[in-house]
């Protein structure tokens, strides 16, 4: 009988992902135990309290993993600087993800339902919507999943990224399932969700079972020896290269990239804003940064570069680079739903992403890293705006003229997601609008934003990897993208709110020159059920009926403003200084295994 | 050495911050969107101290090495990727410095009355000019490939919002669309040649922290593909901003849809940045291949100014056919570069800074026009007989528009003379052919300026149109110095001309000393 040895744990490495899990494990308790009214606080507390802990340690460890890695519990958690700083990056964007889906806004209500487990529409909804429920549990379920993102990003073993799969999959699975308004598409979009994420979890494990009939192992960098020792098994890279594939395209999934993004739009739109903006930003950092790590383990990881399994694998993530940005970028262009077009506009991101990607060398990592923080700003930010533009129902006689809407005046509904209704906006909230525009251009790549930069970065590393023309597609393709972008920007700068007071000036002239043109600026009187087909028809409606629904900007009560706020200013100093940053992870681009 | 440039840069964008926080200067009485007024002339002080800023930077400046990069600083900026923050500027750069320092009071305070009492409309627009200024110095300084780039991509910002957000004409969402998007396709495809670039600099042993400098860039030997195809992508941008015939249709949209100041400062002042371009960066760092494209080049640019020129003629809208106007000009001075004669270069430099006087006064003075129209209506048809009502803004607009068409005493005549002059003895092939093609774009200029002066000023006064003012004193302060700077720079080209000389004769030197193999080959065939 062997004796048993207990393992050496380096118990600081793990501390980052010790911190979020635990605050997870103690905020169930919390749900449990502690008293309804100060319920809500502790958790908000303990979550921020977590991520900004995790941060802390990180901070501590980065020193140390930049001279030398570590190996914790034989490889089950792998500390690189790259996995590292993708840890960092992710515990920045969740406190400020949290930050957003904390915020009760002036409405007094958060973005969540009551009784998240309640079929929408029968009585026990509306009691539980009466009686004031809340459903705190989603802060304890944000950490496990950050918990699964931050050890998704970072281990060696693909059994253990397995796992970190669902314990991050799963709490998102549920979270998408309990927006507060348009219950039926939130559920749906859970449905959606999990169905599509189970299907590419088990491609994934089937990969890995590949694998491991192929090289016995299940470690990346053991499977890197085996692939560069020769083929033990001769006439069997098949399983190999299909493996591989198959891990490939369970984490491609995770990214959203094209063909197997058909989910992204329809979750991003379904789910309660705020988590669509953690989701959105968070897990494409765990997701893009597991899927470097097995690319870059597998074919350039033991001192030289396998060259046969990296063409394979290169001529992979060129041709799903190439189609997402141009599914991205192009399907983008025609939609007319805020959410869902920042969620093509995610997928378009993860098409840059790829072009850095595909360039298979190991400075890569570190503008993959900036790429992700720029866009993980610009989207948390973006999503985080999105949340605080409603729609306010005016039931009153009042509502008969057009007249300019008091504040406070009718019931604030949901969010006001057409981008027809966007029209005017810059004069309502300046600022917003600013903050929104800014993100935009970020995610345009213009210069002077944290996105140009991160852009800039991608395709330097598509140059270096030999892949110019590469480049030069996605410099293409951002052309394009910009277009879409600057549709928004013009409802939301240029165009004039229905009810909104002419001014004086040439502005007057312009607007009786231009009566033509009403009906794109009309408001659907109903929530997201309406397309914006219909809202050159209901014009009409808005001013015949006694109710009308006008469009309105809610108060932040803190916490997402200062998300706002926090998302804006970094998006502008990271475009105008990047250096600190860029400094940063350029250390984390020394590739060791 | 006091670093002008950069204050010139940064004092701006200081204005632009204080005119943006004065909204937290609340009005006592009346309601918060008449605001306390304080936006105009915060920003009218912040860019007349800018020309006092602009006088100190003459001063220092060094006229005997006019050819040199001067005023400037270097310091690292982001040096991961290479860029630097490199300012400075030789004769032609302070010119066109001086040029949108110089336009801006002018067209703040012909656009004093435009935006109405909307303080918060107001504030924006006198801020986003402002946030323009700074960059149109920033780029017209900018020693450094990357800055560059940056530059002249993030302008297109303020630039779109002011189109868009101020115009007149109902069109004017979907001209500042186009402007974005022509403006930023260009700018991409510049990006990816910006991007190769840094690879054969770094390939050539440019240190990896300074790799975008445009001296160091300028010293290496790119190979004749990578070359020409770096130069393709260059130019494009640059033909774009210009804007050269096929790439010019977003100009007349938008000089037809913007206010005419931002018309002004757009046309006049951030299109250079497509001429100055092309002569500070296509020709010192892609010398072989301009060689190599200006036979294209030169066919492009006349047809640019015969074809603007009809455009112009056939017009109906005033500010769409001064923005006609400028697609011809622009090709006279895109035709003088690529002469590569130091007097065909010289008049392009010329001419920039003419053509932002001329130009500019004729944008204004038809702003200041149709603003007194009872609909403010553009339609040139609309106007007649007005010479007798309003004379002096008649021979505001008859000098500007004399300017325009290059008569002999005003300053463009000696810039034009000198690009045509240059051309003829032009040495890429053909060039004296094609500069005596250009010449019809000279007398269709006196048609269009003539025939529109014609149909607004003379004849009997239209109806409804027989009382209305003269201009008055706040529009003839703005008009006064750009009508005396064309009769001075006109009278004494020497002024401006001891600023453009010795670059243009060392940009030329840049494109010919390059290849004397290909030079001694070509005189050999033709024994």
């Amino acid at each position: 009988m062997t004796e048993f040895v207990a393992p050496e744990i380096d118990w600081l490495a793990l501390a980052p992902l010790i911190v979020v899990l635990g605050a997870g494990v103690v905020g169930v308790l919390i749900e449990a135990f502690v008293p309804e009214k100060v319920r809500r606080t502790t958790q908000i507390v303990l979550a921020l309290a977590a991520l900004a802990g995790a941060f802390a340690f990180i901070a501590v460890l980065w020193p140390q993993i930049v001279v030398q890695p570590v190996q914790v519990v034989g490889g089950s958690l792998t500390l690189t600087p790259f996995a590292l700083g993708a840890q960092g990056i992710i515990a920045v964007l969740a406190f400020l993800g949290v930050l957003v889906v904390a915020d009760r806004t002036t409405t007094g209500q958060d973005a969540f339902a009551p009784a998240a487990s309640a079929v929408p529409g029968t009585p026990y909804e509306d009691l539980a919507r009466r009686s004031g429920l809340e459903q705190t549990e989603i802060y304890p379920l944000l950490l496990f999943a950050v918990g699964g993102m931050m050890l998704f990003a970072s281990t060696d073993d693909l059994i253990v990224m397995f796992i970190a799969l669902e314990v991050l999959s799963l709490p998102l699975y549920v979270l998408c399932a309990t927006a507060r308004r348009r219950r039926l598409l939130s559920q749906e979009a859970a449905a959606k969700y999990f169905l599509l994420g189970a299907f590419a979890s088990a491609l994934f494990i089937f990969g890995v079972a590949l694998i491991y009939g192929f090289a016995g192992t299940v470690r990346l960098l053991e499977i890197a020896q085996r692939v560069q020792q020769g083929l033990p098994l001769e006439g069997m890279s098949v399983l190999l290269v299909s493996g591989v594939l198959l891990v490939v395209v369970g984490l491609l999934f995770k990214v959203g990239a094209v063909p197997f993004h058909a989910w992204t739009p329809d979750v991003y739109t379904g789910a309660p804003t705020p988590i669509t903006g953690f989701m959105a930003a968070c897990t494409k950092v765990a997701a893009v940064a597991a899927l470097v790590e097995v690319l870059y383990r597998i074919s350039i990881g033991v001192g030289g570069v396998s060259p046969d399994i990296m063409r394979q694998l290169q001529i992979v993530i060129v041709v799903v680079a190439i189609l997402t940005m141009v599914v991205g970028t192009v399907v983008g262009m025609v939609q007319t739903d805020v959410k869902r077009l920042l969620a093509y506009s995610s997928i378009a991101h993860a098409g840059f992403l790829l072009v850095g990607i595909a360039g298979f060398n190991a400075p890569v990592q570190s503008s993959t890293l900036f790429y992700l923080l720029a866009y993980g700003l610009a989207t948390i930010g973006a999503f985080a705006v999105v949340t605080l533009v409603r729609e306010r129902r005016i039931t009153s006689g009042t509502g008969e003229d057009n007249g300019p809407v008091g504040e406070g005046e009718g019931v604030v509904l949901g969010e006001a997601t057409e981008i027809a209704q966007w029209a005017g906006l810059g004069r309502k909230a300046p600022w917003l609008t600013a903050a929104f525009a800014l993100f935009l251009l970020s995610m345009a790549g213009i210069p002077l934003t944290a996105g140009f930069i991160a852009k800039f970065g991608a395709f330097t590393g598509a140059t270096t990897g030999g892949l110019w023309w590469l480049a030069v597609l996605g410099v293409l393709a951002s052309v394009v993208a910009v277009a879409f972008y600057v549709r928004v920007l013009v409802v939301m700068v240029f165009q004039k709110a229905p009810d909104e007071p002419e001014s004086t000036g040439t502005e007057a002239v312009e607007a009786g020159l231009s009566t033509g043109s009403t009906s794109e600026d009309a408001v659907p009187t109903s929530g997201g059920a309406v397309s914006a087909g219909a809202a050159a028809t209901l014009t009409k409606v808005r001013v015949t009926s006694a109710q009308r629904i006008v469009v309105t900007v809610v108060r932040s009560r803190g916490p997402a403003a200062v998300a706002i706020a926090v998302c804006a200013i970094a998006t502008v100093i990271l475009g105008v200084f990047p250096s600190p940053v860029l400094g940063l992870v350029e250390q984390a681009s020394k590739f060791v295994p | 050495m006091f670093p002008w440039l950069t204050v010139l840069i940064a004092w701006p964008l200081v204005g632009a911050a204080v005119v943006g926080l004065s909204a937290l200067v609340r009005s006592r009485t009346g309601p918060a969107s008449a605001g306390t007024g304080l936006a105009r002339p915060l920003a009218l002080l912040f860019s007349l101290v800018e020309v006092a800023l602009l006088v100190g930077a003459f001063v220092a400046f060094d006229t005997g090495a006019a050819a040199e990069h001067q005023l400037g600083a270097v310091h690292p900026w982001i040096p991961q990727i290479g860029a630097s923050y490199a300012v400075g500027v030789d004769g032609v750069g302070l010119l066109l410095v001086a040029l949108s320092v110089l336009l801006v009071p002018l067209v703040l305070l012909a656009a004093w009355k435009e935006q109405g009492r909307d303080e918060v409309r107001l504030r924006k627009f006198v801020g986003l000019v402002l946030l323009l200024q700074a960059f149109m110095v920033a780029v017209f300084a900018a020693r450094d490939v990357f800055l560059f780039y940056v530059l002249f991509e993030a302008m297109l910002i303020p630039a779109y919002f002011l189109i868009g957000g101020f115009g007149q004409g109902a069109g004017r969402r979907k001209a500042a669309v186009k402007f974005l998007m022509f403006s930023l396709g260009g700018g991409l495809i510049m990006l990816a040649a910006v991007i190769a670039l840094y690879f054969l600099g770094i390939g050539a042993g440019i240190d990896p922290s300074r790799a975008f400098l445009v001296d160091e860039l300028a010293a290496i030997d790119l190979g004749t593909t990578a070359e020409r195809l770096m130069f393709v992508g260059f130019f494009i941008a640059f033909a774009i901003k210009a804007p050269m015939v096929p790439v010019h249709s977003w100009l007349p949209d938008v000089a037809g849809n913007a206010t005419p100041g931002t018309s002004t400062l757009l046309i006049c002042v951030l299109d250079k940045v497509g001429t100055f371009g092309m002569l500070t960066l296509c020709l010192p760092l892609f010398p072989e291949a301009s060689r190599w494209a200006a036979p294209l080049v030169i066919v492009l640019a006349v047809i640019s100014v015969l074809y603007g020129a009809i455009m112009a003629i056939m017009q109906t809208d005033l500010l769409r056919l001064v923005g006609w106007t400028s697609v011809s000009h622009f090709g006279f001075i895109i035709l003088g570069i690529f002469t590569f004669t130091p007097l065909g270069t010289a008049g392009s430099s010329f001419m920039m800074l003419n053509h932002g006087l001329a130009t500019g006064a004729l944008f204004l003075v038809a702003g200041f026009l149709i603003s007194r129209h009872p609909e403010k209506s553009q339609k040139i048809s609309d106007y007649s007989g007005l010479r007798s009502v309003t004379p002096v803004l008649a021979g505001t607009f008859l000098v500007a528009g004399l300017a325009t068409l290059s008569l002999p005493g005003l300053a463009t005549f000696v810039s034009e003379i000198m690009v045509l002059i240059g051309a003829f003895g032009g040495s890429p092939a053909g060039s004296a052919g094609w500069a005596i093609a250009a010449i019809p774009g000279v007398v269709l200029a006196a048609i269009y300026v003539l025939l529109t002066y014609q149909k607004i000023f003379t004849g009997a006064p239209a109806a409804g149109l027989e009382g209305l003012p003269d201009l008055h004193v706040r529009e003839r302060v703005v008009a006064a110095p750009l009508v005396a700077g064309l009769l001075v720079l006109g009278l004494v080209p020497g002024l401006a001309l001891t600023y453009v000389n010795a670059p243009a004769e060392q940009s030329v030197a840049l494109t010919t000393v390059d290849e004397p193999a290909d030079a001694a080959t070509e005189m050999g065939s033709d024994k």
